[in-house]
Formats: C-alpha cells, structure tokens, sequence
C-alpha cells in the first residue's frame, strides 16, 4: 500500500523538465508529497511539520545540478535533512565512561524487547569491548521474566544476578551493584519491566531505581514498528528517567521506521543501536543514512550489498560476471543463482530493501514468481543431467518428460523454466549493453522482460 | 466471554481520554472560529492522522465530513458525534464477540501475532474469563523459540487453575507440540484449547511457514480446526499493523484479532483503518494488566469515547 517518495514525486514533476533553481511552488508541491510518504511511514506528525518546514527552507533556492530533475534534486535535500536529523551520518558508542561497575539501565513500554536487548547488548560488549557484564532482571511483575534473562544469559556466557523471589526492584538494583563492585564487573545491565509512560506509580519506581544504580547510560528500548505515540513515549520517558540513548528494535521487520525520526527529534537522544533479528547476536550500530532512505521508502540499497558481500562467494562472481558475458550462462549458473538468493533471506528478504520495489513486486506477482516457484526451479534443473543443464538445447519432449517426473512437476512446469531461462539470457545480454552506469540509471524493472 | 462488569468502560476511558484529550482539544481548537472551512478540515484531518488513523482514513473521514457540513456553522461538538458517528459505523460490523463453540470439544483457538504483542499475555486474560464462563481450558505452549515462554504460560495456568501442555526447554517443534495438545485436549473433552505461539515478523517467511504448519498438522485432528485463528496486535504499532494484518491473513486465514495495550497514550485510529480494509472481527480489547483488563470491544462506545463524549 506505501508508494515510495520517489514514485510520488515523480507524479508530481512529470511536467517539470526544465532546469534551474527550484521554485516556491515546486517546492510546495514536492513537500505535499513528503508530508505524506513521511506520515505513511510512521514519522509523528508535529516531527512531519517541523521537518518539513526545515527542508522546505533548504530546497528552496537550491541549484538544480545539470544531471539530476528537479525531483531527484528535491530528494536529495529531503534524505540530506532526514539524515541530518537522525543524528548526521556515523554511529554514536555506548557510554561505558564510569568507575566500574558501569550501570547500563534498559527502560520502554511493555513487549518492546528490552529483555532480549540486555541479553545483546552484554555479548556486544563482551565481544567487541571485551567488558565482563552482570544482567540482573529488574522485572518482578511479568511472569517468568526473570528466568527469561537467566536462560538469554546462559546462551550468551553472561553472568546473571541469583534470582530472590519477592525482593523489590530497587532491592535488586542495589544487590546487583554491589555484586559487581565485590565480583569485579566492568558492568551492570539492568532489566526492568516494561511500564506505560503513563503510569506514574511504576515510572516513579524507575526513577528510584535510578537513583539507586546512577547509571552512566539510560536506554530507551523501543519498537521500530511504533506509531505516532513515538513522541508521547519517547518524551515521558525522558523527563522522568533522562534517557541518554534509544535502542530500537524489530528493524529486521518490514516497518519503514518513521519512530527513529520521531524519538530522536523530540528526546535529542542518540539512537545507539538497532535489533535486527532474533538470535543474540543481531544487534547493530545505528546508520542514520539507512533509515533515511527507508523511511524515504528508497530501499536499504547498503544493506543488501553488505548481505551481498556476506554471502555471495566473490570468486563464484567474478566466474559468473565472465560467463555473462560470454554469453554463456547456463543452468548450472542458474541452480547457483537461485541458491544465493535463498541464502539472502528468499524473494522478499531481498525484495523488502530494494527501491522501486513496488513495481517490480506487481509485476513479479503477475509472473507468478514466488517462493515456491523458485523451490520448483530448483527441483527441474538438479532433475537434469549435467549435459543437459550445460547444454538445454538438448532437451527434447522426452527428456523433458522424464526431467518432470524426476522432479515432480508437468513438461508445462519444465517448459516455463526453459523460457524464463531464455528471457533471462537476453537480460544478461541487455545488463552487458547498459553498462554498470546504465543499469543505475535504469533500475531493476528496467532489466525485466517487456510484458 | 463474560459481560462486561461496571467499571470496563471507565477504564476503557480513562485510557483512551490521554488520546482523546489531544484529539478532542485540537479539535475545540478548530472550531473556535466557529465554520468549517479548508483550513480547519486540514487541521482535522491532521489530528485524525495522530490518532494512527493512516493518512488515507483520515482523508477520507474528513471529506465526509466536508461533505455534510463545509462552510456551514459547525460546534465543536456537532463535529465530535459526527465524527464518533461515521467511526461506529464503520467498527460496528467488526465487533464480534469471541465465538465459542462448544460443542468443538475443544474449541481450538490459535494465537499469533509479532513478538511482544501480549499474545501469552492474552491467553492468560483469555484462560481465566473462559473458566470464569464455567467452561474448562487447556493451553499449550506452542512458543517453543523465546526463554521461558513456557514458564510464563505455565505460571498462567498456576493462576488459571488449567493445563498446560508444554515441552521443557527450547528449541522443540511447536506444530508436533500443537498436535499433542489437541489430541490430548480431545481425549480428555476440554471445552477450550488455547494454543500460544512464538511471536514472529511478518516478513520472516520461514516463520511464516512454521505458522502454517501448526495450522496445517492441528487440522489432521479435525479439518475445522483451528476454530478461531486469533491475531494480536499491538494498539502501539503505527502503519505496520496492516502489513501484519495482511500477511498474517494470506498465511493462516485470520478469523479475528484482539487489540491490547489501549491503556496507553496514543490507539483507536488504526482499528478504524483495519475495519475499513480488511473487515475482520474485533473480538476484545486489552486495556491493562488485569485479567478484567481484556473486554469485549463495543464499537459506539469505543467511537464515543475516542473521540471524548459522554456515552
């Protein structure tokens, strides 16, 4: 249902060729555009204004580069903002700037993942830090919390604070800090139950807690998917226990993370780190410029290319890269292909942070790619012999009979696969001519077949 | 589902009147000029937008609005039942109570939803009014991925007095888990099972897939199982809510959804979009911790005091 910023912008400049500075109307025009693809992703609303005010002010009177339409030129003032806004480019560390044992206290509303966070952040600092941490478990309220964290901290090799049943948060908070002085911990990660910004009882508890522990940082865990009540919880929560940073979770979701942009402005506070999944390891600096072009509905264009590199052999491409453009792309390199894709996170993992991938979606949907079809491409072609996947001119109607039985699929089935082979040989052949300038400018949907 | 005792409505308020309070002052806002015009529809339709309501259901109550009352001389509380009056109509048809059939023995509900919606939360609250209606409960802990997801149910099922099947540690399969459950539940004519399953993103497709198959190895017991098919979702969550909604439906055919954590500051808009687009049952709300805290969602009433009237 979201169309991305740059689709909608380019609805509204369609007229608009000519070069120069952008005009007062122009510029009206693009912000109408950006109010709403900023509503649509979640950006609370008294944020949309004050960033649209701003970035009006700086489109306006900008030199419209040779190069670029007078849409992309307002995108590029509009991501420029919004990067600005979340903190300018680079992460922000986590403060451990403190007499040992450094108190890190995790606070946000109920089910924003803050348990799990503790558990990620302290192998995070384990690991990369070489801190040794103490978790104590602050929630005395939700059932099974504090076995919750124990076992998280058994997975990770984290110690945790003995559980006492019946003791009171600020009880545990000073258990916790005086076991990590006596035991010698670098630091103390405390876990508190989730609490509505709104209830005074339980936000006053944390604030004594605070007291208790000084911590040297307040994170603020909160949910990436979250709506306009970003601002209400992320401003509650910071004059009554002074947040210093803000760990959003669920980025690995298919949210498009307005409430980065809305807790930021309104606490000041720096988002230090992101949940990108749910193993203990899935934890990750904060990049400004990624959630930009999210929210913008661009595509995380960088974190594909780094899952790229992870998990794409270099050596396998540069093989590849050649054969293409040779012209000699076979089935073998197809088998490989659809495996790497899988390996990436499937056709919607890939799908989700790619830009203009609206379009490009509808028209797989109308091809009838999907999951399963990609399963079934895979069972054809390791149904053929080696000659025959080298070679798929070679198939007649009986091979072909025996490749779909092989398979369990119908001639029909090995048929749609021997032409959407072609097709893809004739894109190949079409990425050789564009150039890697061309297929920039052309975009994925310009590689698809004509319909 | 038990009635509703004196006192939910209230509570139902005093959480919805932080929202309200906004709502319903911007709006006294606007209409201090006293005629509706461009600007105030503009202000309106913003205010609905705070609300979560989604640009394009706020657009389009507004212009409804406009419609009726453009240029005329509008109070601001004609405009608030006007308001709270297309609202109802479009929630009236989703309000549902949660449907129980007991002859089912056992009536299979199961529960999804993203992580850390309250789903174990909700079929604590959910356990306890059922056994307050007299009928019996077991629950299964299909939620075989978080740290101690079973001990959570289980120490529901301590206070519930029901149940509970479960696996001790992680890691096992949640559909042969389900499986067990209701054959078991079966065995022994429970009347409710209650299947609790480890929260997931949408856009996880292999998690998805596990979805499906609980739904899928359930239904070798009695192809009209699962009975009910329960999303949860979070009155928190912004625009994402209809992509859950979406791909929770196109994965396991959902037969309704239950809205929790309406005690906060900011909900309500984003049923009154998911009423509009997809039409599917809301069957209770979650407005607090307290297992009374989980009632019947009643559309007026709901409209009314989203919008801060007296009912």
């Amino acid at each position: 249902m979201f169309e991305t910023l740059s689709s909608r912008l380019s609805t509204a400049f369609d007229k608009l060729t000519r070069h120069g500075a952008l005009t007062e109307s122009d510029v009206s025009a693009a912000m109408r555009e950006v109010r709403v693809a900023l509503l649509e992703a979640d950006v609370a609303l008294p944020v949309v204004k004050q960033f649209i005010d701003e970035a009006k002010e700086e489109a306006l009177g900008a030199e419209v580069l040779k190069s670029v339409t007078p849409g992309q030129q307002v995108i590029k003032v509009v991501n420029d903002h919004l990067v600005k806004m979340l903190g300018g480019a680079g992460s922000v560390d986590i403060n451990l700037a403190a007499e040992p044992p450094a108190a890190i206290l995790m606070v946000g509303l109920q089910g924003s993942g803050k348990t799990t966070t503790s558990a990620k952040l302290a192998k995070l600092l384990g690991e990369k830090e070489k801190k040794r941490t103490l978790l104590a478990s602050l929630d005395t309220r939700r059932p099974a919390a504090m076995e919750q964290l124990q076992v998280l901290g058994e997975q990770a090799g984290i110690d945790t604070l003995p559980i006492v049943k019946g003791e009171a948060p600020v009880a545990i908070t000073k258990r916790a800090m005086k076991t990590g002085r006596e035991q010698g911990y670098d630091i103390v990660i405390l876990d508190t139950a989730g609490r509505l910004h709104v209830d005074d009882e339980l936000m006053d508890e944390v604030a004594a807690v605070r007291k208790a522990a000084k911590p040297v940082e307040t994170l603020l865990v909160a949910d990436s998917l979250t709506g306009q009540d970003a601002v209400n919880v992320a401003t509650q929560f910071k004059e009554r226990v002074d947040v210093t940073g803000i760990v959003l979770t669920r980025v690995d979701g298919d949210g498009r993370g307005g409430a980065a942009l809305s807790m930021r402005a309104v606490t000041g506070c720096p988002i230090k780190l992101i949940g990108v999944g749910e193993k203990l390891d899935a934890i990750e600096a904060f990049h400004p410029e990624r959630i930009a072009s999210r929210i913008l509905g661009m595509g995380d264009v960088v974190s594909l290319v780094e899952k790229a590199q992870e998990t794409i052999d270099e050596k396998e491409a540069v093989k590849l890269a050649k054969k293409v453009k040779k012209g000699g792309f076979d089935l073998n390199d197809l088998s490989s292909q659809l495996n790497q894709m899988r390996r990436m996170g499937g056709m919607d993992g890939l799908m989700g942070m790619l830009p203009g991938v609206g379009k490009v979606k509808k028209q797989m949907a109308a091809a009838n790619v999907d999951e399963k079809s990609l399963d079934r491409m895979q069972a054809i072609i390791s149904s053929m012999t080696k000659a025959e996947r080298v070679k798929p001119k070679s198939l007649n109607g009986s091979r072909k009979r025996r490749i779909a039985a092989g398979s369990g699929t119908t001639v029909q089935d090995v048929n749609r696969l021997l032409k959407q082979f072609k097709q893809m040989n004739m894109m190949m052949k079409r990425v050789g001519k564009l150039g890697e300038k061309g297929l920039m400018r052309a975009g994925i949907p310009g590689l698809m077949p004509p319909q | 589902m038990s009635k509703p005792k004196r006192g939910w409505l209230s509570r139902l308020k005093a959480g919805l009147s932080r929202t309200s309070a906004s709502l319903g002052s911007g709006i006294g806002g606007i209409f201090s000029r006293g005629r509706l015009d461009d600007e105030a529809l503009e202000e309106l339709e913003e205010l609905l937008i705070l609300g979560d309501m989604g640009a394009a259901t706020a657009a389009e109550l507004s212009a409804t609005l406009a419609e009726e009352k453009f240029g005329k001389e509008v109070s601001e509380e004609e405009i608030r039942s006007a308001l709270a009056d297309q609202i109802t109509a479009i929630l009236e048809p989703v309000a549902q109570p949660f449907p129980i059939d007991r002859a089912a023995k056992p009536h299979v509900v199961l529960v999804a939803g993203v992580n850390g919606t309250g789903k174990t939360t909700t079929v604590g609250k959910l356990a306890s009014q059922f056994r307050a209606d007299g009928l019996s409960v077991m629950m299964a802990a299909a939620d075989t991925f978080r740290a101690a997801a079973v001990e959570q149910l289980k120490i529901w099922g301590e206070r519930t007095d029901c149940p509970v099947v479960a696996r001790d540690g992680t890691g096992g399969d949640p559909a042969g888990l389900a499986y067990d459950a209701y054959a078991r539940a079966r065995d022994e004519g429970v009347d409710v099972l209650l299947i609790d399953t480890a929260g997931r993103l949408q856009n996880k497709a292999n998690l998805m897939a596990e979805l499906q198959k609980i739904d899928r190895v359930v239904k070798k017991i009695d192809a009209a199982a699962p009975h009910t098919r329960l999303l949860v979702l979070d009155a928190t969550t912004g625009q994402n809510a209809h992509s859950q909604v979406e791909i929770f439906r196109e994965a396991i055919d959902i037969d309704g959804l239950i809205v929790t954590k309406l005690d906060g500051t900011a909900k309500g808009g984003v049923l009154v979009a998911l009423a509009k687009r997809f039409g599917l049952p809301v069957f209770a709300l979650g407005v607090g911790e307290a297992v009374e805290d989980l009632r019947p969602f009643d559309a007026r009433e709901f409209a009314r005091a989203l919008m801060n009237l007296e009912n």
